[in-house]
This record gives structure tokens, C-alpha cells and sequence, in this order.
């Protein structure tokens, strides 16, 4: 969660340096009391300066997914992922692991990957969040999932959003990528059903067509 | 042969089966919409937690539910075992709570308080001299003379210690669903099922409520290799748990929990003996396997695998153990006999200096009545691995510490055709129907269905509308064993060849020939031999007036559309770090055969798949338990290591087709290539290292220590 280490490496007036025992104070009521607002310092700044404590009952919210603003009213130790199933039934992306590892959640947090098992609904407030929803808005496919369905880069699918999320992520930032490349880049995905071969050759093959309309020459091997 | 009405059509003929067609289901599953009974929703949904026992083997003293009870939000907390009950495994479900919300679920389950009577456990099996009277042993099984073959002063032996552990089905989606009472009597649930058609009465039987009045639908399912035919404790608590508080209750279990107790395969260990001649001919087996399935124990594998050896004794010891009871596990008995047999022949190679493609060809009449298949096959596999150029004898002698070997092994599966019955329909639109009760475990069911419909009515696959996941529709078999194409493509086949002649005699009359002078192709009704006189689809489906053509089609039924019985054979091209102990995938190749193959795109990847999933368990799967606390340690994912993106190297298949092959009819194929993944890597890592590592996964720890008492040479 970047906005928390920012703020404590940066506190908002010089002269206002932490001490050990102020930071302690304010790592004291992340743990304890619940979480404190997204835009606001993470830690209690000075005595007379008291932290806003949000929690643990239900706190409003305000989402921006898939270029539009959703109000909810959620206990701030709620997931974005669980915001996005049980709240707004938005269920693309998937439960699998609720720890960080398998992906099957991905969704993309102001242009980068994330898992969204992983980060709390408040703590996505005032970033653009997009989904696997709005990906495919408009009921048309976007080239990412054109190449999934061609290279049969499913089986049971339940992985499968959160692989072309994350392989969307991945080729917005590698464009030209050789297959050591995607294994790196999709390393944080796991399939049971093993579908690897059809991922690998649909995350080249969606480099290489989206390369072809810029006229550029793809080098990773399908 | 004389032609029978539903036959397949000939290869020439072949317009879609056969092809490479992409599922589909595609677009949903790549766009997110595919709905899996995890996603259903239902309005004014209540979730469910469960409180799992901590312990292996405990009796519950006592249960106190009062403060869970007071906790705002929670709408009913249930014990599912009461006092005095007996758990036999760690994870075992005790009580069950319904909240507003999933957190508040989670929190109820922290105030409940148990009591427990902690007793004995049992959780490791692999040093037989420590289960005490968890170990029975089964009657010691003799065929020939096994003695002679092994006091023969001419015979070859080789001796070996081998086995693989519990490992665990961990499906993507968890088990579990959705309950809800569609009125006071009438029970509707969305389960991620293998077995749509046969949970309503497993849940009426368990409830009491009439069959009838049960539905249960699964749209999509993530993934269930065999864990997932049962409507289980939790979904019948599910249906209690909705009925009690009047609404509708999700329950899915949570990763670790599904890790503890939904679905093993059991372990096999053993100690092998094998004889054979000089010249590699096979002469006799002795084997002495324990394993464990969790309280049921595990019964004998079907050893030796594939080549009937002649000249046997074999002991087994079932153990049965506090681990989590097993469930089938793609291709059950398969992969444990196939990885001990393998593994046990490869090591007599070996020692009688031989190329191990040379010693399988050499007793191939052992394999009968797939001699000829095993031999197409491994001269296939031999050429696409590039056997000849890269296969040398035991231990890589090139210079540095990486080192490449190569291995093979071979395996079987029956598979076949379940019982389906299927709804067709032909309606006046020109819209076709196919409508049954199976499942898509992503295997590709509707594909298969959606192709065999397209291809016996002339249309392109998008024409035909596949409704499966509900038990309203007519029944069809459980997706196990391998027996779910067979089935549904013989009920698809059969149901539309009888609709078209419903549809042919309409048009008939105003074509002015007979019906039987009909065919249908490239989306029209023609007369066959003169395609100008002919009517486009929707054209002859107009003459229907307002009435739909409706047929059942049924499997098995008349004409032989499918049979059973496969072979396969698989390489692997392996570099093992000898310093590290790591592992590497260069290469699998699988060679396959599965009778006629509906659509080669979806059954390649069913070969990819289980070769990953075979990689997975060879080298990083186990049921880690601590038999200090009886529990298991790795029941996430984070350490429950599955093959990843970047372990599985490159990964060949090639399916057998044509002659011999297409006219066996429609057998299936989910089971048989996740079989020999284990053996066939076993046995490139002792060709690389020149020692067996014996047994799975090929842990650097373990590679490490196999090195440290030899190798190489």
C-alpha cells in the first residue's frame, strides 16, 4: 500500500518530523483501531493534532470503476475485491486464494496490476480502478481476450480474468515482449486447469497484432 | 461395415469434427460475464461461515454459541456435529454461521467456543513402523511362479524404494454455493458441481425433500478433477442454513479450509522388485505398497501398470490416517500406479544397460490389446522428443553441473460414454436447440455438444444454442472418468440425426423428392447429388409452421458412436541443477490417442493441461502435515505450490488420428494424460543424475540428497 509508505517518508511540514514514538503511536491505531483515511497522514502527526480513526463500522466511500463514481458504505477492512463481489456484484474478478498469490483477482489500479484480495476498498478511493468489467465495456471484446479466446487460454476460465487483466497491465508496459519476458510478466498468475501454453502464446500473439497496427515488427515467438 | 443411421460421418465428410475450433464459452470466460456459482448473487443474500475443528482426532465436549449468537448481524449460528461426536481430521466442520455480511461471519466464528478431547492422530504414513494398528494389511496376491522367476540364476533384478504423497485437488473455485427456497417447499441451489443431474436426489435423500422440488443449476464451474460430484456436508447446510433464516445463503469454503478437506489423492509407497531375462524380456514382480486415502486408507493400485508382468506377489497395507479422507483424483489409481511401475522398469533398464523406449518395445506384448498403439505411439514420441540424438545411458556425463536427461513412461485409461439424454430442437426461426443436464468443467462440454449438433445439421457452430447446467433439463451423467464427450456427443448425435428427418420430411413435399433423398450441408436442405434443388436452413425450418421439431436423443443407444480403452505415451526432457537440486522443464511430449476427436483445439489443451498439472505434482505438490499438531501446513496457495507460468518449459502434443484411431468413436480424454507426467520426469531426472530421486515431488532437497549417496557415475 504505497500511499502509506509516502506519507510517512514525506510528512507534510518539515519541521514536524516523526519521532520513533510518534510513528509507533500511529502504526499503534492502524493495527489496533482500524485504518485511517487514504488522503490523510497515516500516523498521528502531533497530540493536539488527533488522527481521523475511521471504523470499524461502515464508513462511505467513493470508488471511481471503469470511469464512473460508486458510492458505498463499507467497513473500512473490507477488500476492493470483496467490494467489488459482494457489493456492487461486479464479479469478474475472482476469489481464489484471498492472499496475494494466485492473481485470480487482478484488476488495474491507476495503470498498474494489482491484487485486488489484497488492497482495502478505501485505500483504492481517488484512483482510477479498472476492472474486468470495463475492459470488455460495451460487449466488445478488447484484443487481449480476442487472443485468450483464439488460443484457447482457458479451461475452466476461473483464472482467466484475472490472467487477461493481468497480460493487459503487462503489455501496456511491454509492448514487444519475448515469451521469457511474459513468463516473468505472468508470473504472478496461477491456473490449475493448466492453461499456460494458450496464456503464453495469447499474450504474444495480442503484442504482436497490436504492434502489426502500429507497424511495428513483434519479436517475441508465438 | 454397413452403415448405421447415426454413425459419425466419414473423415472426407468431416466439415467441424476434427477441426480445431476455439470453445465456446471463450468470449465469456476472457470478458469475465461467465457466471460461476461463487458470482451468484441473489437478492437479500445472507453468507455463511463454517468453524472447522482445529485438531486431527478429537471428541467435541462441548459447544457454546452465545456470544457468536449476539454479535449484530448475525442471523443464525447452527451446530452441524454435536457433543460427543468423534472428528477424525483437522478441518472437519463443526458449526456453521450466517451473517449480513462475509466479515461479520468471520467474526461470530471467533466467539464460538468448543471444547475438545484431544486424541490420538495419525498423520504420516510414509515410515510404515509408526502407524501402530492404523496399518492393515489386505491378503498377499500371487499369479505364476514368481519365486522361480526371481531364483533364476540368469534373471536381471532390480530393487527399489519409490512413492509420492497426499497431494490435493485444489480447485480454482472452492467448493460450495448457493441456497435458496424458491417458496416453503421448493429448493433451488447453484453448486459448483461435476454432476448437475445427479445432486437433487443425493440433497432430497439427505433433507427429505422430494427430488422434485429441488433444482440444482451450475452455469460455469471452476474446476473440480474429480472433488466435486457430492453435494457434501456443506451444501446440504447450505440448504438448512437458507431454510432457517428465509433467505437465500452463499457458502463457499475458504482456500484453506477447501485445502484440508475437500479432495485428496492418496499416497502410494513402495518397495519393488522386477526380473527379467538378459535381453530385457520381463520375468517377474514383487511389490510391498502402503499409502493412505485419510480415514478410509487407500486400496491396491493397479500394479503393475500397463504391462501385465508375468509372475507376481503383491502385499498391500492400507493405512488409514487423520490426513482429510481422499477423493477421486483425475484418473483415480493412475498416476501413483503408473509413477511406481514406471519408475520400478526404468531403474531394471538400466541395470540391464538398455534404452528404456527399447525395453517398453521389447515387452509390449505385455500391454495387449494396445501392443500396436503403444508402439505407434512411442516411435511418435521418440521422434518428437528427438529421442535418438538426445537420449544417452544413465547420468549426463558432459562437463559442468546442469545436467539434461531424458524419460519416458506410458499409461491407459478406459473412459467411454456415460448415460445422457438430450433434449433437440428445431424450431420454425430456424434456431436449434440442444438441451441437457451435464456440466462444463472446462473441459469444453458445450463446444462438444454445440460442434456434433453443427456438423450433423449443416451449420456453423454459432447456429446451435447448448443449455446444460440445470437438473430441470433431461438428465446426463456426472463428469467423471473420462465419460462426459462420449456421452453427450452420443446423445447430441443421435437426437439431431432423428430431428432431421422430422425436418426433412417437412420439406419434402415442397422439393418434390423423397425425404430420404435429403441432406443437409453448408447450411441449406438439399437434394443430394442436385444441391440446386435445395432450400436454405431457415427456408425448410419456416415449412414447420408453428410447431418446433422436439427428439430425445439418447446414449448409448443404436449404432456404435463410441468405445473405450486408450494408450498414451509421454517424454520428458528434464535439466537438473546439481548444485541447487532445481529441476527444469525443457520439454514434454504427449502422444495421445482418444478415438475420433470432436474438436482438436480443446482436446490439445486438455493434454497441455494435465502435462502442467503433472509437472505441478512432480515437482512441488504435497499435503504437507505436521504430526506434532495433526494439521496441515501448506493449505494455502502461497505454499501449496502449484506449476507456475514459467515452469513448464515447452510442452508437444501430438494426437493420434485417422485410421485405427477415428473409427474407434468418441472415448474422452480428461483423465489419461495427467497420468504419466510423474514417471516420465522421475525417470529424465535419473537419466540426467544418474540416480533415483524416488520419491515425488523432485524437491531440490530431495534431488540434493538422492546426489549425495551417488549419482552421475
Amino acid at each position: 500500500m504505497s500511499w502509506k509508505k509516502d506519507k510517512v517518508r514525506k510528512p507534510a511540514k518539515p519541521n514536524e518530523a516523526l519521532t520513533r514514538r510518534d510513528f509507533l503511536q500511529g502504526a499503534g491505531v492502524a493495527v489496533s483501531g482500524g485504518l485511517l483515511v487514504g488522503r490523510e497522514p497515516a500516523i498521528a502527526a502531533s497530540p493536539d493534532e488527533k488522527a481521523k480513526v475511521l471504523g470499524p463500522e461502515a464508513v462511505p466511500i467513493t470508488l471511481r470503476i471503469n470511469g464512473k463514481a460508486q458510492k458505498l458504505t463499507l467497513e473500512p477492512r473490507v477488500t476492493l475485491l470483496d467490494a467489488l463481489r459482494n457489493h456492487l456484484d461486479m464479479t469478474g474478478a475472482k476469489k481464489m486464494c484471498d492472499r496475494g498469490t494466485c492473481g485470480a483477482c487482478t484488476v488495474i489500479l491507476d495503470g498498474k496490476a494489482v491484487y485486488a484480495c489484497s488492497v482495502l476498498a478505501i485505500a483504492a478511493q481517488g484512483k482510477e480502478i479498472l476492472t474486468i468489467e470495463g475492459l470488455a465495456a460495451g460487449g466488445k471484446l478488447h484484443p487481449v481476450m480476442t487472443a485468450f479466446v483464439e488460443h484457447d487460454a482457458h479451461q475452466c476460465g476461473f483464472c482467466t480474468p484475472g490472467f487477461v487483466m493481468a497480460s493487459k497491465a503487462f503489455l501496456d508496459k511491454n509492448p514487444n515482449p519475448l515469451q521469457q519476458d511474459v513468463e516473468e510478466g505472468l508470473g504472478g498468475n496461477l491456473c490449475r486447469c493448466g492453461v499456460y501454453v494458450g496464456v503464453r502464446q495469447a499474450a504474444l500473439d495480442a503484442a504482436k497484432a497490436r504492434l502489426g497496427e502500429k507497424g511495428g515488427k513483434a519479436h517475441g515467438k508465438v | 461395415m454397413a452403415k448405421c443411421k447415426y454413425d459419425w460421418p466419414e473423415a472426407g465428410q468431416r466439415k467441424l469434427i476434427g477441426k480445431r475450433i476455439s470453445r465456446v464459452t471463450g468470449p465469456a470466460m476472457a470478458s469475465g460475464q461467465a457466471k460461476y456459482s461463487y458470482d451468484i448473487n441473489r437478492p437479500g443474500m445472507l453468507y455463511a461461515r463454517l468453524l472447522a475443528c482445529p485438531y486431527a482426532h478429537a471428541k467435541i465436549k462441548s459447544i457454546d454459541t452465545s456470544e457468536a449468537e449476539k454479535l449484530p448481524g448475525v442471523k443464525t449460528v447452527r451446530i452441524i456435529q454435536r457433543v460427543g461426536t468423534e472428528i477424525q481430521w483437522a478441518g472437519d466442520e463443526i458449526v456453521a454461521v450466517v451473517a449480513e455480511r462475509e466479515e461479520i461471519a468471520e467474526d461470530a466464528l471467533r466467539r464460538i467456543k468448543v471444547e475438545y478431547e484431544k486424541l490420538p492422530h495419525i498423520v504420516h504414513e510414509e515410515d510404515l513402523s509408526q502407524v501402530g494398528d492404523r496399518a492393515k494389511p489386505a491378503a498377499e496376491q500371487r499369479t505364476g511362479d514368481p519365486d522361480a522367476a526371481f531364483k533364476d540364476p540368469d534373471a536381471v533384478i532390480s530393487e527399489g524404494y519409490y512413492g509420492l504423497p497426499v497431494i490435493i485437488h485444489c480447485t480454482p473455485e472452492t467448493h460450495g454455493g448457493v441456497a435458496e427456497w424458491v417458496d416453503a417447499e421448493n429448493l433451488r441451489v447453484w453448486i459448483s458441481t461435476q454432476n448437475v443431474s445427479g445432486l437433487p436426489p443425493q440433497i432430497a435423500e439427505t433433507l427429505g425433500t422430494p427430488v422434485t422440488n429441488i433444482q440444482a443449476l451450475c452455469e460455469y464451474m471452476g474446476g473440480g478433477f474429480g472433488s466435486k460430484f457430492s453435494p457434501d456436508r456443506w451444501g446440504i447446510e447450505m440448504a438448512r442454513l437458507a431454510k432457517d433464516v428465509g433467505k437465500p445463503v452463499k457458502l463457499m469454503l475458504q482456500r484453506e479450509h477447501d485445502s484440508m478437506v475437500a479432495g485428496a489423492r492418496p499416497s502410494y509407497f513402495a518397495k519393488i522388485r522386477v526380473a527379467a531375462k538378459k535381453d530385457g524380456t520381463l520375468t517377474g514382480w514383487e511389490s510391498d505398497t502402503w499409502g493412505t486415502g485419510g480415514p478410509g486408507g487407500a486400496t491396491l493400485p493397479p500394479i503393475p501398470y500397463v504391462l501385465n508382468v508375468p509372475n507376481q506377489i503383491k502385499r498391500h497395507t492400507s493405512v488409514a490416517t487423520n490426513v482429510g479422507p481422499a477423493r477421486a483424483w483425475r484418473a483415480p489409481g493412475h498416476p501413483q500406479a503408473c509413477y511406481l511401475t514406471m519408475t520400478a522398469l526404468d531403474d531394471l533398464a538400466a541395470k540391464l544397460n538398455m534404452d528404456p523406449i527399447e525395453f517398453l518395445m521389447k515387452n509390449l506384448a505385455l500391454a495387449k490389446p494396445r501392443e500396436q498403439i503403444y508402439r505407434q505411439e512411442l516411435q511418435k514420441a521418440a521422434e518428437l522428443a528427438e529421442w535418438t540424438k538426445n537420449w544417452h545411458p544413465r547420468g549426463d556425463k558432459s562437463p559442468g553441473p546442469i545436467k539434461r536427461g531424458l524419460g519416458v513412461s506410458i499409461h491407459t485409461w478406459g473412459g467411454g460414454g456415460h448415460n445422457s439424454l438430450c433434449n433437440v430442437a428445431i424450431h420454425p426461426d430456424g434456431s436449434v436447440e440442444i438441451t441437457l443436464g451435464s456440466q462444463d468443467l472446462g473441459t469444453g462440454t458445450r463446444t462438444v455438444i454445440a460442434i456434433t449438433a453443427a456438423e450433423t445439421f449443416g451449420l456453423p457452430v454459432e447456429a446451435v444454442t447448448v443449455n446444460i447446467g440445470d437438473s430441470k433439463y433431461p438428465p446426463s451423467g456426472g463428469s467423471g472418468g473420462s465419460t462426459t464427450v462420449g456421452g453427450v456427443s452420443g446423445s447430441t448425435r443421435r437426437g439431431c440425426v432423428d430431428a432431421l428427418e422430422q425436418l426433412f420430411a417437412a420439406v419434402a413435399p415442397g422439393l418434390g423428392v423423397p425425404a430420404e433423398q435429403l441432406e443437409a450441408a453448408d447450411g441449406r436442405i438439399q437434394v443430394k447429388g442436385d444441391a440446386a434443388k435445395s432450400l436454405t436452413w431457415k427456408q425448410a425450418c419456416a415449412k414447420l409452421g408453428v410447431k418446433s421439431v422436439q427428439v430425445q436423443g439418447k446414449n448409448p443407444g443404436p449404432c456404435q458412436l463410441g468405445s473405450s480403452g486408450v494408450g498414451g505415451v509421454q517424454i520428458a526432457d528434464v535439466s537438473v541443477d546439481t548444485e541447487t537440486g532445481i529441476v527444469k522443464i525443457n520439454k514434454m511430449v504427449a502422444v495421445q490417442d482418444c478415438g475420433l476427436i470432436i474438436d482438436l483445439k480443446t482436446a490439445e489443451n486438455q493434454c497441455y493441461g494435465a502435462i502442467t498439472m503433472g509437472i505441478g505434482y512432480s515437482l512441488f505438490e504435497e499435503k504437507i502435515m505436521d504430526q506434532v499438531t495433526g494439521r496441515m501446513l501448506n493449505p494455502n496457495l502461497d505454499s501449496y505450490k502449484l506449476a507456475g507460468i514459467g515452469d513448464i518449459g515447452e510442452i508437444v502434443v501430438h494426437m493420434m488420428t485417422g485410421p485405427g484411431y477415428d473409427d474407434r468413436g468418441v472415448i474422452g480424454l480428461g483423465e489419461p494424460p495427467v497420468i504419466a507426467p510423474g514417471a516420465a520426469i522421475s525417470n529424465a531426472v535419473a537419466n540426467a543424475i544418474g540416480v533415483r530421486v524416488p520419491t515425488l515431488p523432485l524437491t531440490p532437497a530431495k534431488v540434493l540428497a538422492a546426489l549425495a549417496k551417488g549419482g552421475i557415475a
